[in-house]
């Protein structure tokens, strides 16, 4: 390898001393006005450029030697009084050369003058020496000659308002030239792939980005030229030149010149052309034919259209979506996307819609965007998939149909199951939690006040979210209950106008999937989830009057409790819970009520810390006594309760006798106190001022004794309990004079 | 201008001039000894017309048995050296026997002339017209003075052109269509066509097209075929794809052409071709030859 780059640098120095050589006889001809000596030695000079043994590089810095000599006999050329040959006959004259390469070269350097000289149009003297130079096919020599031409004729081109302005086709005939040698240099440029042997590929490749400024340029001269206005443009230049972008069905070559394309020409232009600029998209499909090319590049092709199609024609979406189909048929051949560059680059084409149209709802619409997606690796997807969500969350997007939802729970469905294959372990637990999270989130905002679809969307958000595992579910399960649940309330809201026919979502139905829903959860297992929520749904059902579906949440709430739920704290949790519930449900009678209350009561009796028995017998007080118009007020059996809490509390504190020395402090007795004086104030005729008055008494002996374990908690709510019953007292009324009869 | 050829030729000097040698155009012609001289132009059907001035060396006189003037027409083969055939021969007498004792000066005159063939210089054969003037003697030999000059042959351009169009190729390996505009050129004519590529397989190289020149000469048995190529014109530089269609512009000016000979009094011919050569990268050749006619035009 080295040898080679020596040799190069060997061989480049014998190019340079050969048109230095000839370059140095040349000029003594030019200073004597030999023409025919001048012709001789400028054409070895030339010879120099037929070499192939010179990289692209190389081969430039030979050729701008010889283009800076040239220059030097133009100038002589158009002093016809110093060699006395009309340029007619010198245009002539040059082809007389035996090498094509020089004879085209002088060919070039002659029309120039030639149309300097306007002796005969510049469309026919350019449309000659464009044509005359096909004779050189080889890749780079083809490429340099050709770029010499467009070199010499820029300042020459028969626009309008130049002063080689021609008749009335003048602009086509510019562009016409213009055109021509663009395609002719893109065919010899994407032909430098086929020259030489294949192993060399990537040097090949890195050859021929050196070079693709040649052909580019072409586009940039078309886009100066004045007359090409818009119809030009879209009838002649456009097409031309996304028929050579797609015919030459090079990679390369489609993603740079789309890219020249997309920066040469004014934005209104393409805003009025996009069409056409995008029917050709699908047709560089045939990128997808060569397997082997670099993904990224594809795909940067594929962003940078996107973008572009997004800024310009924004209302288009069948436009975007055609982008990504495209780019869909190019990563089908790429089971697995292995660059990281080009992921980033598919994340970018993904978001460009999002960051667009601030609205999910719009790329749902896209039928390839899921496709583009299945990809990304499983990392890359839950990337996107989470852009996704927080899209949605940032602008308070709802999806509103069932038919979103579907496509977007298939965008987004690397986070809501495991995929085949993957390894769970990789899992980094935080990520996890944050992407459940944001999926628990997302299920909010899928909404439709329209109950049936609600229904369909419930039951699909059901179908997607059951296939995640037991360790999504407790994260999904728990949105997806309320939003079923925020559904059943509000046909509770308009109960009144559903009659007779038969409606698809009714409460009860919904009742029976969240029935469903929850026991997936509780085999999970997750009882203490599942108990929330069937607790929550027995409340729902008693908004709704079923009494016997909020008996069976209740039962199935308390299957858990026996069967599932061990820890003893969360057994205090749940029995709390299980109270609080039940002492708002007005919908059982008066049998399934007894049952209810009894289980309740029973089970926080037999609760292991006697602290914890004590809090929930007297919170199961609250069972007996509901503060409603119709509730139940059984004054008796909440004494009872409050009685045997005192008890339990006694017994809390000669445990602490025994097994510390010292008794507990007397906080629960206060807390008793307070149940006393609530169900006082409530009216409750068991509970007396005298039983009050007792209780205090109970509790000052045992702070002042001996054993008592000084707690500052238990006397600040002592003291501030005393003081309320201070302040009722002093109010006056009917409720002072109640509290007058607690006497301490 | 007069002409002195011979200046030491022993007992006289010889002048041979043209009556419009002042105004006819001379061309360039090689010798034998491999100088170039200007000699005048005819063509076909001219009146060749002059005078000789014989003058003897001071002092002496020269007996002859009559002096006479030649117009020839020879053909020359190089291989069979001094063998003339003379195709055309007129003779104009000049003078009956007698003495020249000073300078005499005889009008000639050839009128009408017919020349059908041109002068032509090739490598194994000339053509080639002379005046040869005798001053026939008993003794001391006839005295014998020649003056070359060129004749060419204009022709009107043909009536009928057609382009040269072909579709040539070797199977699965390479197909091509070439088309030259004509199938006759003038001298100083132009070459245009172009070559299209049906089918290309094989790494080609470069293409050129040659000009070849085919002198035979001869006839049977005997016949001598020399070819030449006078011109290698490079067309293409690299390897084109499948669909190129490569532009031909050949000036013919810049060679050494003659017009077409075709069968020169049975004794000899001269053809041109056109020699389309395509070179592939290990250096193999394929080619495709088609004759063209060339023929001289007027200069207007």
């Amino acid at each position: 390898m080295l040898n080679g780059i020596d040799d190069e640098e060997k061989w480049l120095a014998e190019g340079i001393a050969g048109i230095q050589h000839n370059a140095f006889y040349m000029h003594q001809a030019l200073d004597s006005n030999n023409l025919r000596e001048a012709l001789k030695y400028s054409a070895q000079m030339l010879s120099e450029l037929r070499t192939s043994k010179l990289s692209p590089h190389k081969y430039y810095e030979l050729y701008m030697r010889a283009f800076d000599e040239l220059r030097k006999l133009e100038m002589f050329f158009k002093e016809d009084s110093k060699h006395g040959v009309s340029v007619i006959d010198l245009y002539e004259l040059v082809q007389h050369a035996g090498n094509i390469l020089p004879r085209l070269y002088l060919l070039c350097t002659v029309g120039s003058v030639y149309i300097k000289s306007k002796e005969a149009p510049a469309k026919e003297v350019l449309k000659d020496l464009v044509e005359m130079c096909r004779g050189v096919q080889h890749p780079i020599r083809g490429l340099f000659l050709r770029s010499y031409l467009a070199q010499i004729s820029r300042d020459k081109l028969p626009d309008i308002g130049s002063e080689y302005e021609g008749d009335a086709d003048t602009v086509m005939d510019a562009v016409e030239f213009v055109l021509q040698n663009f395609t002719e240099m893109n065919k010899l440029w994407v032909q430098m792939q086929h020259q030489g042997p294949g192993r060399f590929r990537e040097k090949q490749e890195k050859e021929r980005s050196e070079l693709r400024d040649l052909v580019g340029k072409n586009l940039h001269v078309l886009s100066q030229i004045e007359g090409v206005d818009l119809g030009i443009y879209k009838e002649t230049v456009l097409t031309r030149v996304l028929e050579q972008v797609v015919n030459c069905k090079d990679d390369l070559a489609q993603y740079y010149l789309m890219d020249c394309i997309i920066q040469v020409f004014p934005d209104e232009y393409h805003l009025q052309t996009l069409e056409t600029l995008l029917g050709a998209c699908p047709q560089l499909q045939v990128i997808e034919a060569q397997v082997d090319m670099p993904a990224v590049g594809a795909i940067t092709l594929y962003v940078s259209l996107l973008t572009f199609t997004l800024c310009v024609h924004p209302d288009r979406l069948d436009y975007v979506d055609q982008v990504l189909g495209a780019c869909v048929k190019k990563l089908y051949n790429i089971p697995k996307l292995e660059d990281s560059r080009a992921m980033k680059q598919v994340v970018a084409l993904l978001s460009a819609p999002l960051e667009k149209y601030n609205d999910i709802v719009t790329a749902l619409t896209l039928s390839n965007y899921p496709r583009v997606m299945d990809h990304l690796d499983n990392g890359t997807n839950k990337v996107m998939a989470m852009v996704i969500i927080q899209s949605i969350m940032k602008n308070n997007t709802f999806i509103s149909t069932a038919h979103k939802v579907e496509v977007l729970f298939e965008l987004i469905k690397g986070l809501i199951k495991d995929k085949d294959g993957a390894d769970v372990d990789e899992l980094d637990e935080e990520d996890f939690k944050d992407e459940q999270n944001s999926v628990a989130r997302l299920i909010h905002m899928l909404y439709n006040d329209e109950p049936e679809e609600m229904l369909k969307i419930i039951c699909i958000v059901r179908k997607h979210t059951m296939a995640g595992g037991p360790k999504r579910l407790p994260f999904t399960v728990p949105s997806l209950v309320f939003s079923a649940l925020r559904l059943v309330w509000r046909l509770q809201g308009q109960e009144g106008d559903i009659v007779g026919e038969e409606v698809p979502a009714t409460p009860k139905k919904i009742f029976q999937l969240l029935t469903q829903i929850i026991e997936a959860l509780s085999a999970v297992p997750s009882p203490e989830l599942a108990l929330r929520l069937y607790l929550q749904c027995a409340e729902a059902a008693n908004g709704c009057d079923l009494e016997l579906v909020a008996y069976e949440f209740f039962t199935q709430a308390f299957v858990l409790y026996e069967e599932e739920i061990a820890d003893s704290k969360a057994q205090v949790t749940a029995i709390h819970l299980i109270i609080g519930t039940l002492q708002r449900m007005n919908v059982f009678g008066v049998e399934n009520r007894d049952t209810m209350t009894h289980k309740t009561t029973g089970y926080s009796a037999r609760l292991l810390k006697k602290p914890d028995q004590c809090r929930a017998v007297y919170a199961c007080s609250h069972l007996f006594w509901v503060d409603d118009q119709d509730g139940i007020k059984d004054g008796e059996r909440v004494l009872l309760c409050l009685k045997r809490a005192l008890r339990i509390a006694n017994a809390a504190q000669q445990m602490a006798n025994v097994a510390r020395g010292s008794s507990g402090p007397v906080i629960l007795f206060v807390e008793i106190l307070n149940k006393y004086l609530y169900f006082f104030e409530k009216g409750n005729q068991q509970i007396t001022g005298a039983a009050i008055q007792d209780l205090i008494e109970l509790i000052n002996t045992e702070m002042q004794s001996d054993s008592a374990t000084p707690d500052t908690a238990s006397d600040a709510f002592l003291a501030s309990t005393l003081r309320y019953i201070q302040f009722q007292k002093q109010k006056g009324g009917v409720m002072g004079e109640k509290f007058e009869a607690i006497k301490f | 201008m007069n002409f002195l050829i011979g200046a030491f030729k022993p007992a006289c000097n010889f002048s041979i001039t043209f009556s419009d040698g002042k105004s006819r155009k001379q061309v360039p012609m090689k010798k034998e000894n491999g100088q170039t001289v200007m000699v005048p132009l005819f063509q076909s059907q001219e009146n060749i017309a002059g005078k000789i001035s014989i003058e003897p060396l001071q002092g002496k006189k020269i007996e002859h048995n009559g002096v006479k003037v030649e117009l020839l027409g020879q053909i020359e083969m190089y291989f069979d050296r001094g063998n003339f055939y003379d195709f055309t021969s007129l003779v104009r007498e000049l003078d009956v026997p007698g003495d020249i004792y000073e300078r005499k000066t005889y009008p000639f005159e050839f009128s009408t002339v017919e020349m059908p063939y041109e002068t032509y210089n090739g490598v194994n054969v000339r053509l080639r017209y002379i005046l040869k003037v005798t001053v026939s003697r008993n003794y001391g030999g006839s005295i014998v003075e020649y003056q070359d000059f060129v004749v060419r042959n204009y022709s009107p351009p043909p009536s009928i052109n057609n382009s040269i169009k072909m579709e040539v190729g070797i199977e699965d390996c390479l197909h091509i269509e070439f088309e030259y505009n004509k199938s006759k050129y003038h001298l100083k004519d132009v070459i245009i066509g172009k070559i299209y590529f049906l089918l290309v397989r094989i790494k080609i190289k470069n293409m050129d097209l040659e000009i070849r020149r085919r002198e035979s000469t001869g006839s049977g048995a005997n016949t001598h075929v020399e070819t030449e190529t006078l011109a290698k014109f490079e067309l293409m530089d690299g390897a084109p794809v499948r669909g190129e269609s490569i532009p031909i512009r050949l000036f013919l000016s810049p060679y050494e052409l003659t017009p077409t000979h075709r069968n020169i009094n049975n004794k000899f011919s001269v053809k041109y071709y056109l020699n389309l050569v395509l070179v592939d990268e290990e250096d193999r050749r394929y080619f495709k030859q088609q004759e063209i006619t060339i023929y001289r035009l007027q200069d207007s």
